[in-house]
């Protein structure tokens, strides 16, 4: 900051906001590497811990049985920081020629520095790499749908903040249908309806009536929250046994992928709603960006008025997507309700609508990106609560807290001046 | 996400009139203006969200379902059902936020009113917080972790430092507003310096926030009472507790004063001061007041440290004055969320914040008092508040329930 109180008009802000001029340079990505990597260092230095740590890579029903990995805590922990520091100078190297850091990169980082954290926090026990993925990916399940319905809305113009008020009110449909009908089918098609209604009445403010569209999230969140919480004191808890007890879906295996080690266990054997999600984000990343329809969807919320013009319907397509958005997230309120616990309860999705969100704007608008950003924040929570039962030098309390600061870093750092489509939250209004 | 956009846009009055009708009458022009403007919008938007409150009522009455299965054979029953359903709820509404016919004392019959105004005042101050952020184009989320830093600030230099009341109690006010100010100022200074999105980093902050703040409850050597595992601090010692202003027999306390004196300074900062027209210009448009020599990340920087501030000042307020038995983190009671209705609601105007914060105030009291006595779960004063913010922000679709005339568009 300029320590000059007078603002000169000719000179540069000193400040640069605008997206379109990145920090030439070093680049972010390096730096927030080393801060890791230094990071990791100091909690060995400051507390060794000269024990060992397994890795158990196989459950007890796999056909083929892995052996567990025993290793020294402090060694390992220093070898993946040394791999830390190497690809953080790598990172440095691709930035200086002008290249930006791959992803490829990115991922062999992030599981080295998780490495170098399980072998330190969890010495001398052993960690479940099984069951802290797996249960990473079931955690994440709500997030993805939500983050897919997120990207759709946001890539058609129409900024979705409602994400978690979907969530909530699918996982309510779910819970209320699939009790009465006792099929989990039919809570998960309430579900998609309850998201896309939330979605409907999203598009009729923000679409037809042109208000502000984060202001009708942040309301409607507000809205679902007070309406099930009402309805469940009213109508659900004094009948729990015929209108709050839903059926579960079971876990599925899936015959030969399912004996796959480590994979298998992971990816494929959970819920359907787990194998509806890998469609889910196939089909909308194909969709998005291989078909006509993805085309317009993306040229509405680029700039509408170029797509008005060559004959697309905006505010029709707006519309459209919108209710797209909303079935996809509603399916993940679903996972609630219908997987974790087979009943609802008042504000059960504590907010994870605000972090599919986050993990829309972590990953740039684009599903794939966004899908991995939830399952980071997936990954991060189920850490905490397995760290929780092994017994961890790390207080709880920043366990939990961890994907939110990263999450900060990552916006600010890693993502930086990420771009929403031109047209984002801006009503589309014909002349 | 457009944060460039000013966040409360009054975009539909722009829209040319539904239909121009030939050679009004003066009384019809006055008429149509009076109900063609903000005011009757948003005393029409109140009504629309009441009578849907009420429909909610009677929904899950049980009075009104059981006439209503017999309803052909008897209508006057089921009629009657509604009646004492409605004039229940809403006489419970007002018994609990304004007037108490059922007792005796003055004291007692005016009671409600002063706890309406202990409700209102952390609405007002954080939403104050939210609307100061809105007008200059910031969207502030976080009102949750700043109120329970600033909570959690007053509340440690309340219980370590021992001191008389006259330097204790504003050393405690300053440290909670100082650490929500600190709080909200991180998301503004990385909107300024790397243009991280501040939705996303107060959203972010806030649990970082809550989590922090249990971890400083569940610690003795930083604020959690001794002898005890609860994560809950001592109860707060008499030299900061707010005093009560009405003496001992209301719980209204100085927060009250203090939120009107953040009105007061909120409506000099935006419409008296340098500083605010900066706050404004920027929210109106970022790139013309840059061009016009506006440091605007200087700017976001600022004015995030304020609304921090203001939404701290809730937070103290709730820890020094509604909630004395000890920091712990509830203590927010959801006002950080409600404060960006109020803001909402009171169109980020600090006198229209007051009104808002006031009406729902009362509504919370009432609320408590409807589920006391009616038995109507509290939630449906959320829904009643979401919905007059929803109708609030769509004017057209007010008016074409009430049959309203469109504004004229003024050219």
């Amino acid at each position: 900051m300029s320590t000059d109180p007078i603002v000169r008009p000719d000179e540069p802000p000193v400040t640069a906001l605008e997206p379109t001029a990145p920090p030439p340079g070093l680049g972010k990505t390096p730096v927030l590497f080393g801060v890791f990597a230094v990071l990791i260092a100091a909690l060995v230095l400051f507390k060794p811990r000269h024990e060992d740590t397994t890795f158990r890579l196989a459950t007890d029903t796999d056909l083929v049985k892995l052996p567990e990995i025993t290793v020294p805590a402090d060694a390992t922990t220093w070898v993946m920081v040394v791999l830390m520091v190497l690809a953080a100078a790598f990172a440095a190297w691709s930035a200086r020629a002008g290249r930006r850091t791959p992803l490829w990169l990115v991922a062999l980082f992030g599981v080295a520095a998780m490495t170098a954290f399980l072998s330190w926090a969890a010495a001398g026990e052993t960690v479940p790499v099984i069951g802290l993925l797996a249960g990473a990916l079931a955690l994440a399940v709500p997030l993805v749908f939500g983050a897919l319905g997120g990207v759709l809305g946001e890539r058609a113009g129409v900024v979705n903040i409602a994400i978690d008020g979907q969530l909530l009110f699918g996982a309510f449909g779910a819970a209320l249908v699939g009790s009465i009908t006792g099929s989990p089918w039919a809570g998960l098609l309430a579900a998609m309806l309850a998201g896309a209604l939330v979605a409907l009445v999203l598009g009729v403010f923000a679409i037809t009536y042109y208000v502000d569209q984060v202001i009708v999230g942040v309301v409607l969140n507000v809205l679902v929250i007070g309406l099930t919480s009402f309805m469940f004191s009213q109508v659900l808890a004094p009948n729990a046994a015929d209108l709050n007890s839903p059926p579960r879906f079971e876990r599925m295996p899936i015959p030969l992928l399912g004996e796959i080690p480590v994979i298998g266990p992971i990816l494929f054997r959970q819920t359907i709603l787990v194998y509806l999600m890998y469609a889910a984000v196939a089909i909308v990343t194909w969709a998005l960006y291989r078909t006509r329809w993805g085309l317009r969807v993306r040229a509405v919320g680029e700039h509408p008025k170029a797509a008005d013009t060559v004959g697309i319907k905006v505010n029709l397509t707006r519309y459209r997507t919108v209710l797209l958005a909303g079935l996809i997230a509603g399916a993940g309120g679903a996972t609630y309700t219908l997987v974790s616990v087979s009943q609802f309860n008042r504000e059960m999705t504590g907010g994870a609508g605000y972090i599919a969100l986050a993990a829309v704007i972590f990953g740039k608008w684009d599903p794939i990106r966004a899908t991995l950003a939830a399952l980071l924040f997936g990954f991060a929570s189920n850490l905490q609560s397995v760290l929780s039962v092994i017994g961890s030098p790390v207080p709880s309390q920043f366990m939990l807290m961890l994907p939110y600061v990263v999450t900060i870093f990552a916006v600010a750092g890693l993502v930086g001046h990420s771009r929403a489509p031109a047209a984002d939250g801006v009503p589309y209004r014909k002349a | 996400m457009s944060s460039e956009q000013p966040p409360v846009q009054e975009t539909a009055e722009e829209r040319p009139p539904a239909e121009q009708k030939p050679e009004p009458s003066r009384w019809h022009l006055a008429l149509r203006e009076v109900a063609a403007g903000q005011v009757s919008v948003a005393f029409f938007s109140v009504l629309l969200a009441v009578i849907v409150g009420s429909v909610m009522i009677l929904f899950t009455d049980d009075q009104v379902r059981e006439t209503a299965s017999y309803i052909g054979a008897r209508p006057g029953d089921f009629f009657q059902a509604v009646q004492e359903a409605i004039t229940g709820a809403y006489s419970a509404l007002v018994r609990g936020s304004i007037w108490n016919n059922r007792v005796d004392t003055f004291e007692q019959q005016i009671r409600p009113l002063t706890e309406t105004l202990k409700f209102s005042a952390p609405l007002i101050t954080a939403g104050l917080g939210v609307g100061l952020a809105f007008r200059a184009g910031l969207f502030n989320i976080g009102g949750r972790g700043q109120m329970l830093l600033a909570g959690a600030a007053a509340g440690w230099v309340g219980v370590n430092a021992d001191l008389p009341a006259i330097v204790h109690l504003p050393l405690a006010i300053a440290a909670g507003m100082l650490a929500g100010a600190l709080w909200a100022g991180i998301a503004g200074l990385l909107k300024a310096r790397t243009g991280a999105h501040e939705v996303i980093v107060t959203i972010m902050l806030n649990y970082v926030g809550y989590y922090l703040v249990f971890f400083a409850l569940t610690r003795k050597e930083i604020l959690q009472a001794p002898g005890t595992i609860n994560p809950k601090s001592e109860p707060m010692p008499d030299s900061v507790v707010l005093p009560k202003i009405l003496g001992d027999k209301f719980n209204l306390h100085l927060g009250f004063v203090l939120a009107l004196l953040a009105v007061a300074f909120v409506w000099w900062l935006l419409n008296r001061s340098a500083a605010g027209f900066r706050f404004r210009a920027v929210g109106e448009n970022p790139d013309a007041a840059r061009a016009s020599g506006i440091d605007v990340g200087r700017t976001y920087t600022v004015v995030m440290l304020i609304a921090g501030a203001l939404v701290g000042l809730a937070g103290v307020n709730q820890a020094l004055g509604t909630v004395t038995s000890g920091v712990a983190t509830d203590l927010d009671a959801g006002i950080g969320f409600d404060a960006i209705t109020v803001a909402l609601l009171g169109r980020s105007r600090p006198l229209g914040i007051l009104a808002a914060g006031l009406l729902f105030g009362a509504f919370k009291a009432g609320g408590f008092a409807m589920q006391a006595s009616e038995n109507i779960p509290v939630d449906i004063v959320l829904i009643v508040q979401s919905l007059i913010v929803l109708f609030i922000a769509a004017p057209p679709l007010v008016r074409a329930i009430f049959r309203l005339p469109a504004k004229e568009a003024t050219a």
